[in-house]
């Protein structure tokens, strides 16, 4: 085989590697979107309906408890992380610390981000036994906080990291303070916090590992802070493992639900980011 | 700056210039302690978990629990084996099925894709990258488990239950992909233009460019990216607990049933309540992830230097 025969071979690869993941992706989500779209249109009142007394068993009523649960803990949990999230990276990239400190930070934050998520879930279960309390909508805030720590003070670094030097000088140059010209640094960087706020929201919405022990697996409506709760992708693993079809059936409308709810926002992070855009200075 | 805080409390309320010291003064604290957090974090996690596992590690040696094939906690005896084995297994299966795949597809978008094609594919495969795994293991239930029971199992000698280490590993490779993919593709195209006119001009193939030049060039990026994809398989909870049969055996082929060590967790998760000693063991293998993920990450660091220093252009 001569090199250009070699060289036609490989084209062809590559574009057949990336069809097939095109093809599986387009598949995985046409699955997805036909079958609990089909479970939805029949009845689509489940998805704000309570659940029955015993949902898991006879399939009675809906999931709303679960769509609440994944709100609940999600929404507060994401906006507690941000803030830490903005805090650490914000003294990553400013001149609170020094390089070599920030280096190793970003070492931990490396590992941190690579620790898989039943870690953290195992991590405050541990902490619930030692302080002897029960698993609950609180710990599972707690848990999806320290989870989406690391992804979005990720995020929120690369923004920092891209937002014009100029910025910094200038409001040094009036005679600003390390903590005024912080917070321009951070506003000139706005598009891209957010777009990492909405990316921690949707890693978030969708993990189970982190949450899965520490909710509670709730099969009611979520009572109030200390309350055993569940979220939709405990939810979706729950309604698989079960022997019921009709709960089965029902694990693909509350997937349905889950992946709209994670692409949509995917799409206003994208969007969003693209429209701010146009306000950074010296972009 | 070497006013005392509580001076500058009092400057606070004689004017601006006092409260916009004394922000500064705290918010230099506030920052300080965010930085510190990860750190703490870190140490948390590992310190708590390592505590918890004393009772465990200081009942049995840990030599003999690694290697006992053994699990039955009910009865006290507590062999990681199987989960270590089936947890090997998975990752060793999807990380050679996703790899090729992964890196094909990153060469394609970097360096073959133009115009709104590649913008179309690039976006699709960055998007896709967010789907919760509970959805990838969901599909899979109706589609992958059916297909491997009765096609791919059977050729291969296999069991025809369509769960089991093999199916847990091709859902795997595919959660992971994307990740792969859109990482691998930022290093490429961070590329400097001249290494490919350079490369094309002394006369060799787009082929021989990407693979002499470019993957070589990118190499300790696709490098970070593969081990990103690692630690997702390694540390994957949901897909393999839907699909990996749920047994506490050492597997005797790639299609038999399994667990891994998070699977492990997941399926005892119940008698982690009651039992002190089964908690114990079920928060040893919490640290054990900890510990693996830790030691490759530091390993990957110091891998990559090297390559750094070795494939620098």
């Amino acid at each position: 085989m001569n090199r250009y025969a070699k060289q036609r071979l490989f084209g062809a690869a590559v574009r057949a590697a990336a069809l097939l993941v095109v093809g599986v992706m387009v598949l995985v989500v046409s699955v997805t979107l036909v079958r609990g779209g089909r479970v939805l249109l029949t009845d689509p009142a489940i998805v704000v309906t309570p659940p029955g007394s015993r949902y898991m068993l006879e399939g009675t009523g809906g999931f709303l408890h679960a769509v609440l649960g994944s709100v609940f803990v999600v929404g507060p949990a994401t906006a507690i992380s941000m803030v830490f999230a903005v805090s650490t990276a914000t003294y990553l990239q400013s001149d609170y610390s020094s390089e070599r400190f920030s280096e190793s930070v970003n070492m931990f934050l490396n590992v941190l981000w690579g620790t898989p998520p039943i870690v953290y879930g195992v991590f405050v279960l541990t902490i619930i036994i030692a302080i002897g309390a029960q698993t609950s909508l609180f710990f599972g805030v707690v848990a999806i906080a320290i989870f989406q720590y690391p992804i979005m003070t990720r995020y929120t670094d690369e923004a920092l990291r891209a937002a014009p030097d100029g910025v910094r000088e200038s409001t040094y140059g009036l005679g600003a303070t390390r903590f005024e010209s912080a917070r321009m640094t951070v506003r000139a960087a706005a598009p891209g916090i957010i777009a990492g706020l909405i990316m921690g929201f949707a890693r978030g919405i969708g993990d189970a590992a982190t949450v899965l022990f520490t909710t509670g697996r709730s099969t009611r409506m979520p009572g109030g802070l200390f309350d055993a709760a569940t979220t939709l992708p405990v939810l979706i693993f729950d309604q698989a493992m079960s022997f019921n079809p009709e709960v089965r059936s029902h694990a693909y409308a509350a997937s349905f639900v889950l992946t709209v709810v994670v692409l949509g926002l995917i799409l206003v992070s994208k969007l969003l980011a693209g429209r701010y855009a146009r306000y950074t200075p010296g972009g | 700056m070497t006013d005392t805080t509580e001076s500058l409390f009092q400057r606070a309320r004689a004017g601006r210039l006092g409260r916009r010291l004394l922000a500064e003064r705290l918010s230099g604290y506030w920052f300080t302690a965010a930085g510190y957090l990860a750190i703490a974090l870190f140490a948390a996690i590992t310190l708590l978990l390592l505590y918890r596992s004393l009772p465990i590690l200081s009942e049995y040696p840990l030599v003999a629990m690694l290697t006992s094939a053994d699990w039955n906690p009910a009865q006290n005896s507590f062999g990681f084996l199987p989960a270590i084995v089936g947890t090997v297994y998975v990752t060793f299966l999807s990380m050679a099925m996703g790899i090729p795949i992964a890196v094909g597809a990153a060469v394609y978008i970097a360096e073959y894709a133009e115009g709104r094609r590649k913008t179309l594919v690039a976006s699709f495969i960055d998007v896709l990258a967010a789907i919760p795994s509970v959805i990838f293991g969901l599909v899979a239930l109706i589609v992958v488990v059916p297909f491997v029971g009765t096609y791919v199992a059977p050729a291969f000698g296999g069991g025809t239950a369509g769960v089991g280490i093999f199916t847990v590993s091709l859902v795997m490779a595919i959660v992971v992909t994307p990740f792969m993919i859109s990482l691998s593709v930022e290093s490429l195209e961070s590329l400097p233009d001249e290494l490919r006119e350079t490369s094309l001009g002394v006369g060799a193939t787009k082929f021989e460019t990407i693979r002499s030049v470019l993957l070589r060039a990118a190499g300790p990026g696709i490098f970070s990216a593969v081990l990103l994809g690692f630690g997702r398989v390694f540390g994957a909870t949901i897909v393999p607990a839907l699909l990996i049969g749920g047994q506490t055996q050492l597997p005797n082929s790639i299609f038999s049933t399994g667990q891994t060590l998070p699977t492990l967790i997941v399926n005892d998760f119940g008698e982690l309540m009651s039992l002190p000693l089964t908690q114990s063991a079920l928060i040893f293998v919490g640290l054990m992830l900890v510990v693996v993920v830790w030691l490759f990450n530091f390993g990957a660091m110091l891998f990559r230097r090297r390559l750094q220093r070795r494939w620098q252009y």
